[in-house]
């Protein structure tokens, strides 16, 4: 008789913890903004292809759609994998290597004595952050520039290189301040 | 309840105001080199006007103010320009920026100063003259003076002008001086900020620990309606909005101005050069800064903005014994130097030299919660909250605990017992939102660009289509194609004219 | 020259954990002076032990955890978590009672929890715990107040001698009795009224005999703690408020049946818990009004667990149990931040 009572009881138990988590997938399942536009939020924006896919925008549909893993993002680092895996519900990754490492934002610089004005690179840039008429010197936005790298191999004299940015007074931020002491600190 | 109305927390500190206010203030030389920063104050950086090799005269605008909240910078002696160009500046990251650096001619010749009349000229005319005087707060926040002289329609008409000379930081006492020294003048510049702001009534704040500064002022007010109000001495009184709350118990906003209350704050050493730039014509070229702490002779100098501090220390005797922390500001809220080899600029109210002996560097312990933080937190916030969520890097999580509000006073770092730096994790957190915050813009940016860029290329694919079923002949790229990247109807707004790429290196 | 540059503020209070733990160890001398006076050596060597064990097992786990030893050592938090245990056990507690205690508190309470600062559950509170769950029959043996100044008191060898496993050819049958608060919930269980019950000879004047005069110690030190600023005032105060409060309303409902507030609060651990126990910071609240809300929490979980639970005191559990509640208090007690609207 105990024995009965104790499989009903956890039996109901049972069936009711399934009915709470079998609502709470519903009621808490990612809705509202298309899961795309939540997944292009989270992407830097680079646009840079290195994903394999047109700029961010391709890439997220990508994902969304299951084609993509979330670990193909260079730009947006680790940090960017943790925060898909956070939006997706999914485990974090390391990054794929096969796609480029993780590296520190870099802008890119057109030698203004060698440019040809050929305007290819205008026609690679993916946020068209370059100006310049042909056969006319040509000029990088350094602000709208994603550091994509992408005008880098069209340039046929090779005179555009990426240069790291370096802080300055007003980017310039306070570091993480030391732990707590440990031993033989 | 009779004023003055407590606020919460604070503390009773270490004082060292007696190293440096027995003496009169130090009238300033002339230094041989000066460097002059272009960014002495709070918003966009002055636009240099002057190049290498050009002459120019005592009082000379050298920077022009860009846009609203930004301000003007002066020659301080006649010379000539050196360079313009990045040097070291006071900055806690001790990177450099731009500064004008000017080779004294050692005459000190003026430029023709003009005094205005105030009481007939334009509000808005009075302001632009402010900005272009270079008039900032002397207190510490360099915030444009001018800016503040405006009421902007926060409210109708104010209801208390406060004057502060409270002065809390320890070893700290230009304020204290200046006070006893050019009242009368410091008074001058309250009847124009009167005048424009028309006040109900002007409050003049001073720590109790400063009676002849007290009297001094007391006696300069007489008759013109403004009090001087002592004020216990507990830090940080001189905040503003602690100011404001023990004068008027009203408590400005969160995430709102002074003036929402009808209460507009300015330094006391603002006031005075105010009065210099209206009566006389003087632009801000000169500040009183306080040199202390462990140095031969503390004292206060009237020293020339550009001046280096090893010069200020050296005209004060120069560094005792095992110096090993320069600061400029106060110890409490100061920024420690990486070299002596800066400038002063309108922010430098202090320089404090700090022995070995004096500074305990005790080991970080882990937060034992006991709660000490909270009790002297003058923001009534729960300091011990914000570290724990600093120190995860939950940045959400940190601003629901109002990170926002912290004034970085460092009263919770002062009675930590466990020795947490607890104001650089609330410096680290806000730094590491507002880059955020900026990145997220940026990637918003390129992401409309990009979007747009595609819908370009979309419709010029279909244009061809529909050019090659009319047969007509293949057009090839016409060159101002890449002129016009980026100019899509679609996207006004994005448009970006050649001549912001220009300008987009300063607005960052 | 170049300068050391760090955020500021560029000068600190002379203050530390070290200093913190060791003011609480100065407070509890007088409560510890009365007890060994009343209850005999068996406290001292209690004392002594714990320490011993305390400070090894921090060692140990300190080295494990690659933490420098000299200054979380200095910190006092190790010891001030032994004494706190000691006091509670009876005294002539066996060694390995009291060794099995310490090492709960240190490894298991705060250590596996992260150490300093990190555990969620008070360490002495929890060792006490493990052991009266563990071995109730010795936790309940106390001494019947009969200590140094007292005829028929035990000489400090025989004491030890006890302690360290031997009877010593005593027999402790005639040594030990029933603490009061025992006394009051057994014979409340044989149908007697609380005014007789508080006629037998372990009553003193307020409570137990003995006992009040080692709570008035601890209120001495509890107090010169709140004085200090080294403990909250709103913890105590909440506790004891609590606690008074919730005795008086039943005492006014059924005298004889429950003991009168001044019985409830200077009786057992009450005054210990409130100035000693429920303030320790790593596990209470933290904010003002948190505090009161904590303190009085426990004041009312001690006064049910005394009056309708299964043991004679409540004070550890009921700070184990508030415990678990504080961060939940902490978000919802959150002071007024400075310019905002009311609330
Ligand atoms: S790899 Fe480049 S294009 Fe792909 S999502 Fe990342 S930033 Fe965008
Ligand atoms: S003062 Fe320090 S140890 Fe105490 S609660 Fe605040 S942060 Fe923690
Ligand atoms: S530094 Fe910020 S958190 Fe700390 S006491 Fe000051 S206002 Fe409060």
């Amino acid at each position: 008789m105990m024995m009965i009572v104790a499989i009903v009881a956890l039996g109901a138990l049972a069936g009711a913890s399934g009915l709470l988590l079998g609502f709470a997938a519903i009621r808490f399942k990612i809705e509202g903004d298309p899961v795309v536009e939540r997944i292009d939020a989270l992407l830097p924006q680079t646009q840079c292809g290195q994903c394999g896919y047109v700029g961010c925008r391709s890439y997220a549909e990508a994902i969304a759609a299951g084609e993509a893993d979330i670990n193909q993002c260079p730009p947006g680092g680790q940090g960017g994998v943790a925060a898909l895996a956070d939006l997706l519900g999914r485990d974090p990754k390391p990054l794929d290597p096969e796609l480029g490492p993780e590296k520190p934002k870099m802008v890119a610089v057109i030698d203004e004595q060698s440019c040809i004005g050929c305007t290819l690179c205008i026609q690679a840039c993916p946020v068209d952050a370059i100006l310049g008429a042909a056969k006319h010197m040509h000029t990088v936005i350094a602000r709208e520039c994603t550091g994509c790298e992408l005008c880098l191999a069209p340039c046929p004299v090779d005179c555009i290189h990426m240069q790291p940015i370096s802080p300055t007074i007003t980017t310039w931020k306070w570091v993480y301040p030391a732990a707590e002491a440990r031993a033989a600190a | 309840m009779t004023p003055p109305f407590p606020f919460h927390g604070g503390l009773k500190t270490v004082r060292h105001k007696t190293e440096s206010n027995r003496e009169t203030i130090l009238p300033g030389s002339v230094p041989e080199r000066l460097v002059v920063p272009l960014r002495q104050h709070v918003g966009a950086i002055a636009k240099p006007l002057v190049q290498a090799g050009d002459r120019v005269l005592k009082g000379q605008m050298i920077g022009q103010p860009d846009g609203y909240v930004s301000a003007a910078v002066h020659a301080p002696t006649s010379g000539r320009v050196v360079a313009v160009d990045q040097q070291p500046v006071p900055h806690p990251s001790g990177l450099p920026d731009w500064c004008v650096t000017i080779e004294s001619d050692g005459q000190d010749r003026w430029i023709e100063r003009t005094p205005v009349d105030y009481q007939r000229m334009h509000p808005s005319d009075l302001r632009n003259f402010v900005r272009n005087a270079g008039v900032v707060g002397l207190g510490g926040a360099v915030f444009p003076s001018a800016v503040k002289m405006n009421l902007s329609g926060h409210c109708e008409r104010l209801e208390q002008l406060i004057l502060n000379g409270a002065e809390c930081e320890p070893w700290m006492t230009c304020d204290d001086l200046i006070m006893r020294e050019r009242a009368v003048e410091i008074v001058a510049g309250i009847h124009i900020l009167a005048h424009l702001l028309q006040p109900r009534e002007v409050l003049i704040g001073i720590e109790d620990d400063k009676p002849e500064a007290i009297a001094a002022m007391n006696a300069a007010c007489s008759g013109t309606g403004y009090q001087v109000r002592p004020v216990p001495t507990r830090y940080p009184s001189g905040g503003a909005k602690q100011l404001t709350k023990l004068l008027t118990n009203k408590e400005a906003p969160v995430n709102g101005r002074s003036t929402d209350i009808g209460v507009q704050c300015f330094n006391v050493a603002t006031a005075y050069t105010l009065h210099r730039a209206v009566a006389h014509g003087e632009p801000v070229i000169s500040r009183i800064v306080t040199v202390t702490g462990h140095i031969a002779q503390p004292r206060n100098i009237d020293a020339l903005l550009g001046s280096s501090f090893a010069d200020l220390i050296a005209r004060c005797g120069g560094y005792r014994e095992g110096v090993e922390r320069l600061i400029m500001g106060g110890p409490m809220m100061g920024f420690a130097m990486h070299s002596d080899g800066v400038p002063v600029t309108k922010a430098t109210n202090c320089i404090l030299a700090v022995g070995a002996d004096a500074l305990v560097e005790p080991p970080v312990m882990p937060c034992i919660r006991c709660g000490d933080c909270v009790e002297v937190c003058p923001a009534n916030l729960l300091p011990q909250q914000l570290y724990w969520h600093a120190r995860a890097k939950e940045f959400d999580k940190i601003q629901d605990y109002h990170l926002f509000s912290c004034i970085e006073c460092g009263c919770c770092s002062y009675v930590c017992p466990s020795h947490i730096p607890l104001v650089q994790y609330y410096r680290y957190a806000k730094n590491e939102i507002w880059a955020l915050e900026k990145e997220k813009q940026r990637a918003e940016l390129a992401r409309r660009r990009h979007q747009a860029r595609m819908e370009r290329l979309e419709r010029e694919q279909r244009e061809r289509e529909a050019k090659l079923r009319q047969k007509a002949p293949p057009r090839t790229a016409s060159p101002l194609d890449g002129a016009t990247a980026g100019q899509s109807p679609a996207e006004p707004a994005l448009a970006a004219p050649a001549s912001i790429a220009v300008n987009v290196e300063r607005s960052e | 020259m170049r300068f050391k540059t760090v955020t500021s503020p560029h000068v600190l209070a002379d203050r530390s954990v070290g200093q913190v733990m060791r003011r609480v160890l100065y407070a509890m001398t007088p409560g510890i002076v009365a007890l060994v006076w009343f209850f005999g050596w068996g406290v001292l060597i209690n004392l002594a032990l714990a320490t011993v064990v305390a400070l090894v097992a921090e060692a140990a786990v300190l080295t494990v955890r690659g933490k420098p030893l000299a200054l979380y050592l200095g910190d006092y938090s190790a010891v001030t978590t032994a004494w706190l245990l000691a006091v509670a056990l009876p005294p002539l507690a066996p060694w390995w009672l009291t060794t099995i205690g310490v090492v709960s508190a240190i490894v298991i309470a705060k250590h596996l929890y992260g150490g300093l600062g990190y555990n969620p559950f008070n360490p002495a509170m929890v060792g006490y715990v493990v052991l009266l769950i563990s071995f109730p029959r010795e936790m309940s043996a106390w001494l019947i107040p009969y200590g140094v100044g007292q005829p028929h008191a035990l000489g400090l060898l025989d004491t030890l001698r006890i302690i360290m496993g031997g009877t010593g050819g005593i027999t402790l049958d005639g040594l030990t009795g029933a603490t009061p608060l025992d006394v009051l919930r057994t014979k409340l269980g044989l149908g007697l009224t609380v005014t007789e019950i508080r006629n037998s000879p372990v009553f003193g004047i307020v409570a137990g005999h003995g006992w009040e005069w080692a709570t008035l110690g601890f209120l001495a030190g509890g107090l010169w703690l709140v004085f200090t600023r080294t403990a909250a005032w709103q913890i105590p105060v909440g506790m004891l408020g609590g606690l008074a409060l919730i005795a008086t309303i039943f005492h006014l409902v059924d005298p004889l049946r429950y003991a009168p507030p001044w019985f409830q609060v200077w009786s057992g651990a009450a005054i210990y818990g409130a100035f000693f126990i429920a303030t320790d910071p790593v596990t209470a609240s933290t904010t003002a009004r948190g505090r009161l809300i904590y303190g009085a929490g426990i004041g009312v979980l001690v006064y049910i667990i005394r009056s309708f639970g299964g043991y004679p005191d409540g004070v550890a559990f009921a700070v184990l149990l508030m415990n678990i509640a504080a961060p939940t208090i902490d978000l919802y007690t959150q002071p007024r931040v400075f310019g905002a609207r009311s609330g």
